[in-house]
């Protein structure tokens, strides 16, 4: 890959919260480089506590790491790069008092997007995801589906070259969130973004990403980076195709033992205590 | 359908029990001084009463004493407001001063600080400036305990939100810690309205040179029960009037909000 194509460069980043020898020392992120190509759609997956969202935030500027850099189309990211770099959050994150459109323009408003494009750029992203009927609604009065769709057409309608998503389904059903992932399929297939997505299901990773960097236990460095050879957007019928099982059953072996080790830490932590 | 409609029966009957007893009240008071005698010095005649409160309202004489006192209300709610909802925001910003000064303002809310009114008096003298000063002090601790508590559990995530959005300072205030704080707010500001009112037309009644709590001592101590009894119905009048109004901004407010 040459530096032209790479939209966000990650080189030797460590995180640690709290100093070495405090009760709430934790070692959260080790030694930690990919760089993800333009246009890529990157999973992370790992136990939890493993430091994907640590990554994710490190990525967007909200964290600070203890060690390393992150680059950004060449440049250092030191903190928020909102012409860059819109996120999801897992949970929705969207203002209550304000109806789905005016979350939508509050976005356009704080990245200082011109007036006269609010309305028709709130227009297409409430559009792209299915929510235009829905724009005068208060989060309150949607679906939890519905609300992670507002939330991502708020990070549309923000034009960013860079997605990132935490775990934005995590809180929703197995249904809802795989109508949600075929629809982010289609979706992304034609913006073109680079797109990383940090999620804890086998089966969103390998349907959604171009590689998925599986995560060791904590603390947490890439083990091991699977390719997913297919192009979006993604069928249904992929879901049931023998790829799919080979490599949902591969990144299950690469999990499997970390997912251990985490558990038998976690009872040891309490053991000691 | 059943359980709406026994939902609206229950509050009828409910009403209806709340009149009922107000009624009761009024009967009691009227018999005990026709026909069991109490002193009409202690417990004026409540026909009597009720002539001399259209009297009042007729006249007009309350007029400069109820001036004194909404004048003074003002005052003392506007600084508390003011200082409360400055002094709340700044003490919210981090987690030390909250750590320091919430329990602090909850203590001192906690006693009673009308004890303090002789000092306040000394200092400030028999006239309005004693009043504002306890009023401002007593509905101070309401309305900045209910901002650090608006401003300090605004939703982290709503923060970093607009934070990653690109928002500035005075964006992050306005459209997300201010609304967000808003409903808990409006709250402690009606708390605040409502003490100060009672502080200030109870200091009246305690020393003072004017005002409605100050006027209805002098008619007691002139043993003008009848039209003593009256000024209380005009003043719980006011009181319920005030009140009202400012249930109702709370409630536009946290709707706007």
């Amino acid at each position: 890959m040459t530096s032209g194509d790479v939209a966000v460069r990650i080189k030797g980043v460590s995180h640690q919260f709290g100093e070495a020898g405090e009760a709430q020392h934790v070692r959260a992120l080790l030694d930690t480089s990919i760089d993800i190509a333009r246009g890529e759609l990157l999973c992370l997956i790992g136990p939890s506590g493993c430091g994907k969202s640590t990554l994710l935030n490190v990525m967007g500027g909200l964290m600070t790491p203890t060690s390393g850099a992150v680059e950004v189309a060449g440049k250092p990211v030191r903190g928020p790069r909102p012409h860059d770099i819109a996120f999801v959050f897992q949970e929705h994150a969207l203002f209550p008092w304000n109806t789905v459109d005016e979350n939508v323009r509050l976005g356009m408003l704080f990245q200082g997007v011109p007036k006269a494009e609010h309305e028709p750029r709130a227009r297409k992203s409430l559009e792209a995801v299915g929510l235009a009927e829905f724009a005068n609604h208060y989060p309150g009065q949607l679906s939890g589906g519905m609300r992670q769709r507002a939330a991502l057409a708020r990070a549309l309608s923000l034009e960013t070259g860079i997605l990132l998503m935490d775990e934005p389904f995590g809180a929703l059903d197995e249904q809802t969130r795989m109508i949600l992932g075929e629809d982010l399929s289609v979706l992304l297939a034609r913006t073109e973004k680079t797109i990383v997505f940090v999620t804890h299901s086998l089966g969103e990773a390998v349907f959604l990403a171009d590689r998925v960097a599986v995560f060791t236990a904590r603390p947490g460095t890439i083990k091991k980076i699977i390719r997913v050879d297919e192009p979006h957007p993604r069928k249904p019928e992929f879901v049931t195709s023998e790829k799919f099982t080979e490599l949902r059953n591969e990144l299950y072996a690469l999990l499997h033992d970390e997912i251990r080790k985490t558990v038998s830490e976690s009872a040891r932590a309490r053991e000691g205590m | 359908m059943t359980s709406r409609r026994n939902d609206r029966a229950a509050g009828i009957g409910s009403r209806a029990v709340q009149v009922g007893f107000l009624v009761a009240v009024f009967i009691l008071w009227y018999l005990a001084t026709t026909r069991w005698g109490v002193n009409r010095l202690l417990l004026p005649n409540p026909i009597s009463v009720w002539h001399q409160l259209l009297d009042v309202l007729r006249t007009g004489e309350y007029l400069p004493d109820l001036r004194v006192t909404l004048t003074e209300l003002a005052a003392a709610f506007l600084l508390a407001t003011t200082s409360g909802t400055v002094v709340g925001y700044f003490v919210s910003r981090t987690r030390y001063t909250i750590r320091v000064f919430d329990p602090l303002f909850a203590g001192i809310y906690s006693i009673p600080i009308i004890l303090f009114l002789p000092l306040y008096v000394l200092f400030f003298g028999l006239g309005p400036a004693s009043k504002i000063a306890l009023g401002t002090t007593i509905s101070f601790f309401p309305i900045v305990i209910n901002t650090i508590a608006g401003f300090g559990n605004v939703d982290r995530t709503l923060v970093t939100a607009a934070r990653s959005m690109g928002a500035s300072d005075y964006q992050l205030f306005r459209y997300v810690l201010l609304p967000a704080a808003l409903p808990v707010i409006l709250t402690g500001l009606r708390m605040g309205f409502t003490v100060a009112l009672l502080s200030i037309i109870g200091s009246e009644t305690i020393a003072s040179l004017a005002g409605l709590g100050h006027h209805i001592v002098e008619l007691a101590e002139g043993m003008d029960m009848s039209r003593m009894f009256a000024y209380i119905a005009f003043v719980v009048m006011i009181a319920a009037i005030l009140n009202g109004a400012v249930s109702y901004l709370e409630a536009r407010g946290r709707r706007r909000g």
